[in-house]
This record gives C-alpha cells, sequence and structure tokens, in this order.
C-alpha cells in the first residue's frame, strides 16, 4: 500500500526526471573531451569471406587523418572474451572461437569490422575509410541454423564442425524417462515454432569515448553500458592487459539497454587502446544504421516441443528440441541464454513431473546473438504458453482450466523442479484470479459477438508465465560455467550532518534506482528520502560490482545496500548508546531517533553522525570514528517472480490486421518499492512483448544481407500500435531469501506478452481451423495463415 | 564554411557551419544545447524534435543553414522562466511519461506542438499524432496520460 511518505511502498516521483526533461541529462555523446579525435568503423559489407588484403595509404593521405587501424595493430591483444562456458551432453566443452577486435584473415558477419580510421572530424574519417581497398574473397554464407548443421554446410569458423558451438541436454539422466512417458502418454501435443530474431534498439546508441592520461598512466573509457565493472574486468585483463587500478570505466546517463549493453564489444576496445596510440581522446558514436549490424540480437530459436497429458489433462512430460542461433561469434554471455537462462524455466508454473530439454547452439553469418529483455526465459515461457494453449483447443479443455489443473499449489512451496531450480514461493492461482477478473474473462463472450456483429473476428489469449532473477549465487553458477561472480555491492557512506550518498555496483539506466534506492535507506533509518542520494556507474567511485541486467538490481544491488545499512545502523546504535549512557541492547531506532527503551531519553540521527565525524565525545577505544560501511551480497538463489497476462485482439478477415484492444497483467513481484515505477516497467516490457509478436524481426536473405537494417525497415512500436494497460501487482508472495521480500520486474512484461498475444490471435482464428501462426503475427502472415486453413 | 545566426530559446546564437552540417549538429555540437538527441539516421525516432518558428520539426533532417535567421526553441527552453519544470515537462514526472529520457526531449517537443493545436485531444489523436517518435521503455501508456495531464492543465 502506498504510504503518505516517501519510504517503501510510496509512489514518489522520479527524482531524475528533473535533469532528462531539462535537456540536461549527460549521455555519452554529450561528452566532448579537449582534443578528441573520432573514429569510423569500415566494416565488411560481405557475410562471409576472406580478407586478402587492407590498402590504407592512399587514405592515410587524406586530410585529417590522425592514423589507420586494422588487425595488425592488434596482434599483441587478445580477443573479446566469452563469458560463460557451457558444457555439452558429452561432457565436453563447448566450442569457443576467437573474436578478434578487427576482422583477423576472415569476415564473418555484414558489419564485422576491417579497419578504423581516426580523424580529426567525423566527416574526414568517413571520406578517409571510403578509400581504403579491401580485397574479400567472398564465400558461400550460412544464415539458415537448420542448414548450418545439416552437413555440408560453409564453416563460419574452420575448426567448428557443422557450426555447431554445442549440443546440450538437460537434464541429460531424464532423458530417457521422458521419451517413455511421452511414448505411453493418453495425449501428445507437438508444436512447432519460431522465436524470432529481435534487435534490442535502446533509442541511445551505443558510444565510446577513450582518453589516456600519459603522466599517470591511467585510462578512461566512457561507455554506454548496463555494467561498467564487468567491461572493465573483461577489457582491462583479458582483451587489452591493463590493470584495474589504471583503467576507469564510466557508464553516466545510458538511454536504454534491455540487455544489448551489457556486453563488450570491439569499439570500447579500440577506442581505450586508441587513446593511448594516438595520444589523444578518440569517440565513436555509432549511428543507426551500424547499430543493426553491430549490437547483438535477441532470441532467434527454432523449436519444437512436445507436451504428454492424461486423459485429465494432467502434466506428464515436456520434451523440447531447440536451435538457437549465436551469430557470427560468442558474444559475452551468449552461450548461457539459450541453456541455463531458458531450459531451468521449462517446468513454468506446472507440476510436470519430467522434463527434457535440448539445445543445439549453432553459428552463422550474422551478427553476435545474446540477452535481449528476459534472454531465455521468454523463449521457455513462449513455447511452453503455446503448446498448453494447443493442448487445451486438442483436449476441449479451458486453457485457463487446463493451467489452473498443473499449477504448482501454494502449500507445495518450496517447490523442487525437474530442472535443477527451487522456487522459494508463490501463489500462481492468486494471479490467475486477478487476471480473470481485471481482463474481464467472464465478459468476453459478449465482447467477442459485438466484434462478429460487426464482421470482426474476436480473440482472447491467456498466458502464465514464470521468470527468474538474480542469477545466483555465484559458486553455483560457476559451477555451470559462469566466467563471472554474480554478486553485487553497496558502499553507504554516511556525512557529518547526517545526509547519506549511496555507492552502488548496479546501474540505472531508465529504472529508476535514483529514486528507488533512497526509499529503501529512508525507510529503515527513518529519515526524508531527500537526505539519501545514490552514486552508479563509475568504477572509480563505487565498489566492485556487476551491474544491472536480468532483473536483478533490487533483488541483488539493493539487498547489499540493506546489508550495508544495517551495518550502519548497528554502529550508530553504538555511538548513540555511548552519548546516551545507556546499555546498546535498549537503544531503538525509529522515525530518524535514537532512544532508549521504557526512558525518555533520545538523540536524533543526525547528532549520531555528526558526533562519528567529530568524536569528542567517543568510545574511541571499542569503535572507530567515521560511518561509512560496505556490503556484497551473494543470494542463495534466484527469485521466481510470476504472473498472469490476457490480451484481447481483434482479426480483420479481410487484411488479417491484428488489433490488441485490451492487455492485462496480474504479476506477483514480492514486495514493491515504488509501485508507479514497477508500472511502468510492465508497460514497457509490455510493448516490447507485443512488438515481438505482431511487428519486430531482424529479416536476413539468404546472402547475409540484413534486410532490416533501420528504423525504416524494422518495425518497433509506436504509440498508436498499443493500447492502455491493466497492470496489477498486489498479490504478494515475498521472496523468503532476501530482507526487503523483493523479486523483480524489469523483464516480466516482455515474458508474458508474447505467448498471451499469439494465443489471442490463435483464438480468433480457430474457429478457421488456424492452430499457430509464427511471430511476428503480421496481417500477410495472419491472412495467408487463415485462409490457408479455411 | 558559412556563418550562420540563429535565435536559440531567445537567444542569438552564431557558428560557422559546413553546408552538410544538420541543424541538430550544430544545436548539439556547436553550441553545447545537448538535449536534443539523435537516436536514428532516418528521420523516424523524433528523438531530435525541435520548434523552428513554432512548428516541430526533426533537426536530423534540416540543415542548419536553412534555419538561419529562425527562431528555434529547444528542450533546454522549456523550463519556466525561473528554471522549474514547464507544464509540459511537470506532467510527464507527474505520471511517469519517462524512463531512460532519451527520447523524451523530442516527446515533450511534440506534445508541445500537438497541444499548440489542439488543446484537448482524445488518447487516439495523442497517439497518432506521436507516429514519429519512437519510445522503448514506457509503452506509451504514461506518455499518453502526461499529455493528456498537461492538456488539462494548460486549458486551466
Amino acid at each position: 500500500m502506498p504510504k503518505d511518505h516517501d519510504g517503501i511502498g510510496a509512489s514518489t516521483k522520479r527524482r531524475e526526471d528533473v535533469r532528462f526533461l531539462s535537456g540536461a541529462g549527460r549521455y555519452t555523446d554529450d561528452i566532448n573531451l579537449r582534443g578528441q579525435a573520432y573514429a569510423y568503423f569500415l566494416r565488411s559489407s560481405v557475410a562471409h569471406g576472406n580478407l586478402t588484403s587492407i590498402d590504407t595509404a592512399e587514405a592515410e593521405a587524406m586530410p585529417g587523418v590522425v592514423r589507420i587501424f586494422t588487425a595488425k595493430d592488434f596482434e599483441g591483444v587478445g580477443g573479446l572474451p566469452c563469458g560463460w562456458q557451457v558444457t555439452d551432453r558429452f561432457g565436453q566443452p563447448m566450442k569457443e572461437p576467437g573474436h578478434p577486435v578487427l576482422a583477423t584473415g576472415k569476415v564473418r558477419h555484414v558489419g564485422d569490422p576491417i579497419a578504423v580510421v581516426v580523424a580529426e572530424s567525423l566527416a574526414e574519417a568517413k571520406d578517409a575509410a571510403e578509400a581504403i581497398m579491401v580485397d574479400i574473397d567472398e564465400l558461400p554464407a550460412v544464415i539458415d541454423m537448420k542448414a548450418a548443421v545439416a552437413g555440408g554446410a560453409p564453416l563460419v569458423h574452420d575448426d567448428v564442425e557443422n557450426n555447431l558451438c554445442y549440443d546440450w541436454g538437460f537434464v541429460e539422466e531424464n532423458r530417457e524417462a521422458v521419451d517413455a512417458a511421452i511414448r505411453g502418454a493418453h495425449h501428445v501435443t507437438t508444436l512447432e515454432l519460431v522465436n524470432n530474431r529481435l534487435v534490442a534498439n535502446p533509442m541511445e546508441p551505443r558510444v565510446a569515448v577513450g582518453d589516456y592520461d600519459r603522466t599517470t598512466g591511467e585510462h578512461t573509457l566512457y561507455t554506454t553500458s548496463q555494467n561498467p565493472h564487468v567491461i572493465r574486468l573483461l577489457m582491462g585483463a583479458f582483451v587489452l592487459g591493463i590493470p584495474e587500478h589504471k583503467l576507469r570505466v564510466v557508464a553516466p546517463d545510458v538511454g536504454g539497454g534491455f540487455g544489448t549493453k551489457i556486453f563488450h564489444y570491439a569499439e570500447e576496445a579500440f577506442c581505450t587502446f586508441a587513446a593511448k596510440a594516438v595520444n589523444r581522446p578518440v569517440k565513436w558514436t555509432c549511428d543507426r544504421s551500424e547499430a543493426f549490424i553491430t549490437d547483438c540480437h535477441g532470441r532467434d530459436h527454432v523449436t519444437k516441443i512436445e507436451l504428454a497429458l492424461d486423459a485429465e489433462g494432467k502434466f506428464l512430460a515436456l520434451r523440447t528440441d531447440t536451435l538457437a542461433n549465436m551469430g557470427a561469434y560468442l558474444s559475452t554471455f551468449a552461450p548461457s541464454v539459450p541453456t541455463w537462462l531458458h531450459g531451468t524455466l521449462m517446468a513454468g508454473n506446472y507440476t510436470t513431473p519430467l522434463v527434457y530439454v535440448n539445445v543445439k547452439a549453432v553459428f552463422t553469418n550474422t551478427v553476435p546473438v545474446d540477452a535481449y529483455r528476459g534472454a531465455g526465459r521468454p523463449e521457455a515461457t513462449f513455447q511452453l504458453e503455446r503448446v498448453i494453449d494447443k493442448a487445451a483447443r486438442e483436449l476441449g479443455i479451458d486453457p485457463i482450466e487446463l493451467r489452473r489443473r498443473n499449477f504448482i499449489k501454494p502449500e507445495q512451496f518450496p517447490y523442487q523442479t525437474p530442472v535443477a531450480v527451487v522456487y522459494d514461493t508463490g501463489n500462481y492461482h492468486a494471479t490467475m484470479d486477478k487476471l480473470v477478473e481485471i481482463a474481464d474473462v467472464a465478459g468476453f463472450p459478449a465482447r467477442r459477438a459485438a466484434s462478429e456483429a460487426k464482421g470482426k473476428l474476436r480473440g482472447l489469449g491467456i498466458a502464465h508465465y514464470i521468470e527468474a532473477c538474480g542469477i545466483a549465487p555465484s559458486q553455483l553458477v560457476g559451477q555451470l560455467g559462469a566466467r563471472a561472480g554474480l554478486y553485487e555491492s553497496a558502499t553507504v557512506r554516511v556525512n557529518a550532518t547526517g545526509s547519506i550518498s549511496v555507492y552502488t555496483g548496479s546501474h540505472s539506466h531508465g529504472q529508476g534506482h535514483e529514486t528507488t534506492f533512497p526509499q529503501v535507506v529512508a525507510e529503515m533509518l527513518g529519515i526524508d528520502a531527500t537526505q539519501v542520494d545514490i552514486v552508479h556507474g563509475d568504477t572509480s567511485k563505487i565498489p566492485m560490482g556487476m551491474g544491472t541486467y536480468g532483473s536483478r538490481s533490487i533483488a541483488v544491488g539493493g539487498t547489499a545496500m540493506v546489508k550495508a545499512t544495517e551495518k550502519i545502523i548497528a554502529k550508530a546504535k553504538k555511538i548513540a548508546a555511548h552519548l546516551m549512557e545507556a546499555a546498546e541492547t535498549d537503544v531503538e531506532l525509529a522515525g530518524g531517533q535514537f532512544s532508549v527503551k521504557g526512558t525518555d531519553k533520545s538523540i536524533a540521527w543526525g547528532d549520531v553522525c555528526l558526533a562519528a565525524y567529530v568524536p569528542h565525545n567517543y568510545p574511541l577505544e571499542s569503535i572507530e570514528p567515521g560511518l561509512e560501511e560496505t556490503a556484497f551480497y551473494d543470494p542463495s538463489n534466484f527469485t521466481y517472480p510470476s504472473g498472469g497476462y490476457a490480451c484481447e485482439v481483434e482479426v480483420d478477415p479481410d487484411t488479417g490486421k491484428v488489433e490488441i484492444l485490451a492487455f492485462s497483467a496480474a504479476d506477483d513481484f514480492g514486495n514493491v518499492i515504488n509501485p508507479m515505477i514497477v508500472s511502468g516497467q510492465v508497460h514497457g516490457g509490455i510493448a516490447q512483448g507485443i512488438g515481438q509478436a505482431l511487428l519486430e524481426q531482424a529479416v536476413y536473405d539468404e546472402n547475409g544481407q540484413l534486410l532490416t537494417g533501420s528504423y525504416m525497415d524494422y518495425a518497433m512500436p509506436r504509440a498508436d500500435d498499443v493500447p492502455m494497460y491493466a497492470v496489477d501487482h498486489s498479490c504478494v508472495t515475498p521472496c523468503t531469501h532476501n530482507p526487503l521480500g523483493v523479486k523483480g520486474c524489469g523483464e516480466a512484461g516482455a515474458i508474458g506478452s508474447p505467448p498471451a498475444v499469439v494465443n489471442a490471435v490463435v483464438d480468433a482464428l480457430a474457429a478457421r481451423g488456424v492452430t499457430h501462426i509464427d511471430m511476428p503475427l503480421t496481417p500477410a502472415r495472419v491472412w495467408a495463415a487463415m485462409n490457408a486453413a479455411g | 564554411m558559412t556563418s550562420v545566426t540563429m535565435t536559440v530559446n531567445g537567444k542569438k546564437m552564431s557558428g560557422e557551419v559546413e553546408g552538410r552540417t544538420l541543424l541538430v549538429q550544430f544545436l548539439r555540437e556547436a553550441q553545447g544545447l545537448t538535449g536534443t538527441h539523435v537516436g536514428c539516421d532516418t528521420s523516424q525516432c523524433g528523438a531530435c524534435v525541435v520548434h523552428v518558428d513554432g512548428v516541430a520539426v526533426k533537426s536530423c533532417t534540416m540543415l542548419a543553414q536553412e534555419a538561419a535567421g529562425a527562431e528555434v526553441t529547444t528542450i533546454e527552453g522549456m523550463a519556466n522562466p525561473d528554471g522549474s519544470l514547464g507544464v509540459i515537462q511537470q506532467a510527464f514526472q507527474d505520471h511517469h511519461g519517462l524512463q531512460c529520457g532519451f527520447c523524451t526531449p523530442g516527446m515533450v517537443m511534440s506534445a508541445a506542438d500537438l497541444l499548440k493545436t489542439n488543446a484537448d485531444p482524445s488518447e487516439t489523436e495523442i497517439r497518432e499524432y506521436l507516429e514519429g517518435n519512437i519510445c522503448r521503455c514506457t509503452g506509451y501508456h504514461n506518455i499518453v496520460k502526461s499529455i493528456q495531464a498537461a492538456a488539462a492543465t494548460l486549458r486551466g
């Protein structure tokens, strides 16, 4: 419930908005350093070929050129590292081909960087790039995943047989039992589907500005990143060999990320490297067309899923086979997405006792594919919620009822799934009940009749998702192949007059941390949230932290901050006890006042803070002066948000155009810090999910040319493509293993919405014999499906 | 290089520009007005919307020289004289009409343009008007609410 103050539960207005609304945000492209030069990347225009020669002589003589770099300048430099090693179902490590900063020997996708011109101006850099003579012996490209692994296809990497990165089975021990259960089942529903390839498209294109101070040997990189410490670690340790105390990475205001700004990109390493090489700052600003061929793409799975049911509709076993596109190189966390972030979610909200997931990861001559909002979990949810809907129709059971029959019951938590994870808590019946209420499911038949009366086909689609956020603990993910820890950090620095600066390893690029994090500290101390500020995004200021992705900020970063604040309170109570001449155990903190139980003695928060820094009357023999604490928090488990989504559509039978008339979401995020911000996160996720379902697809032709390479060709939702959303987060089962009871809300909307939309369209067209349409459900596809089936 | 002068947010501003210099480059690079953003290269996203002589323009699609002598308003010119947020800006904060903030300047400038000609736009009119502004964060729900609220405030 919202409170009348600005602590936990209040819909506090966002403080960061004032600068964004005033044009005073400071994004990376707003940073211009004295004497900076401009970098322009000459990129491959073909998808696959041998680089036979690069002649830069003419270009080097062009006006304004400072220096031109090619792969030979990076011979002493490491390649871009992959942060996750998957072990295949035969116990062998995945194939891990190198990923050079600049293409070496071969180009492997359109956009692969061949050379970089650094010049006095961007225009001069571009002009010079046109004068670089590049010879490429073009090779046949491999784009289609099925063809890539079929044998005899061109090889993206000469030493990776059949373009197969790994063949992963999960849980491998269940394989035969799942096969047997499916063979003997009363009913098996089978569905083949595509999870369409997407481009994340944060509105701010990527930018990198490298700087080098010869007097100190310090490098600085300003970059559009969700996790500056991860970039510092990967780039410093694995690519450029710069010790971390000489490398500062700053991610200032970042204009959206959605996963695609997690990864370490070649341009970051280049600008850092080049700034030293040319002894002046070097800036690279990506333009949008360049972003389409360099930002990692998302999704791109082709799946066959089989669900075995008994006569009552109980789920008996689930088997999936997926081809997952890795693109031309392994991006930072790419191998983990179709495996651990996907396979572990295949139980969904259900008691399916046997699950087997097979994933073959495939190299193709396309841009690398990595995490995009939801990362593996939308792919899991989409196939599961689609096959359940299909099964409901085949068995003549209401799709809501079929889900209810198979839901894990509230009393079954903690629940051990057959796919390794343990759900700590949840109440799926409650979120489904809430969804049925807010979507007015009971009124649907009347609305459908009204649509039919005007010649439209109306459908209602339901989906229920489970998500796993705040991937952890580090010990476990290390065993699963992660080459990083997944803790978070916070330093709480109380200033002498009681105001507070919190230094968090989390990074805000739209999520509103500058508002919500102070709400938590203010609640704990009973002080006004305006007394608390957040510092983030600069490795020279914050403790080593892992950043923001996977809906982890409040559950992991917030908990680190809570733990640091608890240490502050413990120390402040000692000081207060001394000042009030009371026993420490009798001191209480409430409303920003320390008091002694059962007495009228009290002392204000600010006075205790001042005593810590002006320790005249202070127990120096037992405690240090100052009031600053750091905590690192490594969660014991994921958190598991869940929820029910409903979409209502009208389809025009003449054109196949789908209009979304209503969209409802009933989520259980555990406790909520700022309901306004949580609703906003859900809205944005739903819009991206609607985009995936109806509009978006990265399309390559057979030669590896990206046909959807600009905003003219790649359709993202605009204001008139989406409706108002009914969102509810009143169903609360607090997370049991973090002190705030929070779960995370950033990706849910993008996970739950695509199957709800597709289920709705299939519902509208079911009477015409349509059982499935692959996303995006463009008018052409919908029209073709209903006419083919009818 | 040609010298160009225009009035930006009430102040005369001059600079040397090339023939190809875009208005957005003049504003961002020559004048340091970095509130106007570039989100695409095909005049689709609307992050660069400013007003030129009272009309909303995508400043990535206009040459600086074309704006010579014009009155230009950017997001930096939308606050009240005392520096506090103007009505539309305030409505965006009140209704959580922004997240990452990158599309926001263009959204505010487009909203201001809409409300000049339509004091009480319907939800449909707002959505259709915003076709040239892409937001990837908010799902538009709260942008629509912000503009409706701003319209109500401006109507008094």
